[in-house]
């Protein structure tokens, strides 16, 4: 097992300087700490909707890498929007699951299937061309250049326990200001793209 | 009394003008021979099929984040099931989620309220609730109301629900 801020750091060594991320609850506020980017799109509010709200950037943005920081009970709560992924199959998207077997968020009660249900195997059955489980930080750290470099979906469970707690806030996450600096980071760039 | 016809030719050139490139759905017996088949014919449009509805909006979302226009064709049915996501993204947090809801087996001619239906009745004043900007297009000449309705939402930032109250013709 691995903590999830120790694997959330290793990847943000991979993210480069144009990668989107969409972070998902815990795993999101985890990434505010971690990797600060006007860049960071953060879905909390109506829980298991990351996954769609990165397939309609990764559809926008097809030049940019999308990547999705998902929870096990998020995903579970749209488990549709694997086959929605997977069909649509957007090269630049990459999909993480931050796999604790609980509502972290929500007094840390078991999701269903907890131990048994697969999410990778979802992905493949799914038709996710590309799916990874890793439990060992080691073998992450040695495998994570490769999965970003794959020509996406690209669809990775990571089995981990909490790790250092990042403060919950809410009001950051949800705001209108928040998610105004994200398109405003989009509306540069793609103003940059329009004028080269 | 002449037969009221909603032609699909209308709402599709419709959305054209109204500049929306991408059409996320899922099928609606309202919509679907003359409106969604047509649409996914159409190379002026890029088609996303969902799994369910509320996917939907947040692709929507996405898009509409990265100044892509979207629009989510659904039945009401998938608007009832999608009513948190509509909350917090489209309303709570000021997304031009612009969507086209087929009002299955509601009655031409009656208005919405006034259905005998207990499920469509209940659609306007639950998009009232919410401060949807919405109306309901029963004949050709409503769906003039559709492009400025969505240069609105974009402008504005807020969402909108265009009610189809019967099934399309050609």
């Amino acid at each position: 097992m691995m903590r999830r801020d120790e694997c959330l750091k290793v990847l943000a060594k991979h993210r480069g300087d144009d990668a989107i991320v969409v972070g998902v609850y815990n795993a999101g506020f985890d990434w505010r700490r971690i990797s600060q980017s006007p860049l960071n799109y953060y879905s909390i509010g109506a829980m298991g909707q990351g996954s769609s709200h990165a397939l309609g950037i990764a559809l926008a943005m097809p030049e940019h890498k999308v990547i999705v920081l998902d929870g096990d009970g998020s995903l579970l709560m749209n488990l549709g929007s694997l086959v929605t992924i997977a069909q649509a199959a957007p090269p630049n998207y990459y999909h993480f699951v931050a796999e604790n077997g609980a509502y972290e968020a929500n007094g840390s009660h078991p999701i269903p299937g907890r131990g048994t249900v697969s999410f990778a195997g979802h992905a493949r059955a799914a038709g996710y061309p590309h799916a990874f489980e890793f439990d060992a930080l080691e073998k992450f750290e040695v495998e994570i250049g490769k999965i970003l470099a794959l020509k996406g979906p690209v669809f990775t469970t990571l089995k981990v326990v909490p790790g250092e707690k990042a403060p919950h806030d809410f009001a950051f996450a949800n705001s209108r200001e928040t998610h105004r600096q994200f398109t405003d980071a989009i509306a540069e760039i793609v103003a940059r793209r329009d004028q080269a | 009394m002449g037969e009221i016809t909603l032609s699909g030719r209308t709402i599709i050139a419709a959305l054209k003008q109204a500049r929306i490139e991408f059409v996320v759905a899922l099928p609606d017996a309202t919509m679907s021979d003359h409106v969604l088949w047509p649409l996914a014919k159409d190379n002026d449009f890029k088609l996303i099929r969902v799994c369910k509805e509320d996917e939907g909006v947040s692709i929507c979302a996405g898009l509409t984040s990265c100044r892509r226009r979207a629009a989510l064709l659904m039945q009401y049915t998938g608007l009832l099931d999608s009513i948190n996501a509509i909350r917090a993204i489209a309303v709570e947090f000021a997304q031009p989620i612009c969507m086209v809801v087929g009002l299955l087996s509601k009655e031409p001619g009656v208005p919405v309220v006034r259905s005998k239906l207990f499920s469509v009745r209940i659609v306007e004043p639950i998009l009232g609730a919410l401060g949807v900007d919405h109306f309901c297009m029963e004949e050709d000449s409503d769906v003039a109301l559709l492009p400025p309705a969505i240069e609105r939402a974009y402008a504005r930032s807020q969402p909108l629900a265009a009610l189809v109250g019967h099934r399309v013709s050609p």
